[in-house]
């Protein structure tokens, strides 16, 4: 079960812009600056053909949301957590035009909730573009009470649901928009290993 | 050809056997005496009267205790039998292929009646004689899909073909050797091949997935994939892996015999016609040790290939805690003599005749 190089494990890109009719931008916490230096690059009229929705972090610099209102995208929100952003994401698409282009960047726990919003509204996942930023904490699903655990940074993890010590898999859902854990001392109860933080 | 149907239990009591012919027949999976992964993909072609070649969807003597555990499974877990919308109509071709192909080679124990869309489908293992419109899901009491693979031994993956890759967009899925159908619903094939290691840098997918991409109807084809159990418990799933994963740390060389099985995958791919998908059949098959080694050669074979098996194999198979003893164990049926070439057991034309 503890394999090394998982390939459904996502892989994160760079943003860049791409052409499209409209474009749907999600950042998170540092995920800001992935914003702006997309901005570098933008062609003239980019954010008037945007929407632009930000989740802050706690302790974030005040500045940031500022520096991102100032790309004067065509609408600006602010909202208090990953699953308020995908659900904007979702309400956005239902009236979304052809051709909508969807970026997000922040945590992959942020990444996998917008990504699934976006797939489920039936955007082309070669029109979603992701860059990882800031903390590497994951969203879980555990496999045997198919809970979700949120912000996991340590290996192993206790499941927040059943409580069984899960062992943490690259292997990843796009569809439930998490990583797979397993139970890490099923064959030996009791011999589960002591969590260590692993995805900061 | 008549079957007798087992009495017999995949979990608790565990009182799955192999008759003398169920042995005999075993889809043995070692053609030499060491392994590596390949893509060894061959026609799916009627052959080997008596093997499990010889037909379409090969029914045996655990058929009907088969069917009676999926039952079990589904009804303690219903999201091991999911289908996203779009997949209803490769559902009905699958319905079809099955149905045709069982009432083909087994008439005496399947029959199928069509005129036009009115269809009647009698099951004699099972008891069901059923009338009902193709392609209409309310005149059966679960969709096509479900209906039909509660009926039929193995788990089912229905690939939809879209973007040059393959989607596993439905399934059932209760006998699998450890991977979530719930999971893995909806990925692509080289995201649902993820966990697999050494296979990848291989090329291995990139090779398969083009062969299936080009797979055509009415020619389908098969290969075998095998793992080892502790008990002959068919659902070892990720889902119960809390459950049954202790089996592994009860193995000892005194129970290796009894304990530790072969599990084999006979998996086929077929072309569905109206939906373009391709169904992905993985049929397992179960054998104990002390029931393997009455076939010599196939003894020999399989000492040989744990003894030389690669790490990363045996770590991901699941099989760290007891290959050491099992291989022990097997030493014993191994002089060390040569093996014939090929799968069947050296006695195999005498069994066929």
């Amino acid at each position: 079960m503890l394999v090394e190089g998982i390939k459904s494990r996502p892989v994160y890109g760079v943003l860049a812009p791409q052409p499209g009719l409209s474009h749907i931008i999600v950042a998170e916490g540092e995920g800001a600056e992935a914003v702006l230096r997309m901005a570098e690059a933008a062609p003239a009229g980019f954010f008037a053909k945007s929407h632009l929705i930000f989740v802050p972090r706690g302790g974030d610099r005040p500045d940031r949301a500022d520096g991102l209102r100032a790309l004067g995208a065509a609408d600006f929100q602010s909202v208090g957590s990953p699953a308020d952003a995908a659900a904007a994401v979702a309400t956005l698409l239902r009236d979304a035009k052809m051709g909508t282009q969807v970026y997000v960047t922040g945590t992959e726990g942020l990444i996998g909730l917008v990504v699934q919003a976006a797939e489920t509204a039936g955007i082309d996942h070669a029109s979603i573009h992701t860059e990882h930023r800031g903390s590497m904490a994951r969203r879980v699903q555990c496999v045997h009470c198919k809970g979700i655990t949120e912000n996991v940074t340590t290996q192993p993890v206790k499941c927040s649901h059943c409580g069984l010590t899960l062992l943490v898999r690259d292997h990843y859902s796009r569809r439930i928009g998490a990583f797979q854990g397993v139970c890490i001392d099923a064959e030996e109860p009791g011999t589960a290993p002591r969590p260590e933080e692993l995805f900061k | 050809m008549t079957i007798v149907f087992n009495e017999e239990t995949f979990r608790d009591d565990f009182t799955f056997r192999n008759s003398p012919v169920a042995i005999k027949r075993f889809p043995f999976p070692f053609h030499e005496d060491r392994y590596m992964y390949s893509v060894n993909i061959e026609p799916h072609v009627k052959t080997a009267p008596g093997s499990v070649y010889e037909h379409a969807f090969d029914v045996d003597e655990h058929y009907v205790a088969e069917m009676r555990d999926r039952e079990l499974v589904l009804a303690e877990d219903p999201l091991r039998c999911q289908s996203l919308p779009h997949m209803e109509l490769a559902g009905w071709d699958l319905l079809e292929l099955i149905m045709t192909s069982k009432a083909e080679d087994y008439p005496d124990l399947f029959e199928l009646y069509r005129d036009g869309d009115s269809w009647r489908w009698i099951n004699r293992p099972l008891g069901i004689d059923d009338s009902f419109t193709f392609g209409d899901a309310s005149t059966l009491p679960y969709g096509p899909m479900e209906y039909i693979t509660r009926q039929t031994q193995g788990d089912f993956a229905l690939l939809d073909q879209r973007d040059g890759n393959l989607w596993m967009d439905a399934g059932i899925v209760t006998t699998q050797a450890d991977w979530s159908l719930d999971f893995d619903i909806g990925m692509n094939f080289f995201e649902w091949h993820g966990p697999v290691p050494l296979a990848h840098d291989m090329r291995v997918f990139e090779r398969a997935l083009k062969f299936l991409l080009n797979l055509q109807h009415g020619k389908p084809a098969r290969r075998l994939n095998w793992t080892m159990t502790i008990n002959p418990r068919l659902d070892t799933s990720p889902e119960n892996y809390h459950k049954w994963g202790t089996d592994r740390a009860t193995v000892t060389p005194e129970n290796v015999g009894n304990l530790v099985h072969l599990r084999v995958e006979l998996q086929t791919f077929w072309r569905l016609p109206r939906s373009n998908a391709i169904v992905f059949p993985i049929r397992c098959y179960l054998i104990k040790m002390d029931e393997l080694v009455t076939v010599p050669k196939w003894a020999k074979r399989l000492h040989r290939v744990l003894k030389t098996l690669p790490p990363e194999l045996i770590d991901y198979k699941g099989l760290s805690r007891y290959h050491g003893m099992t291989v022990e164990w097997l030493s014993r049926y191994d002089d060390g003599s040569p093996t014939s070439p090929g799968f069947f057991p050296d006695d195999w034309q005498d069994f066929q005749r």
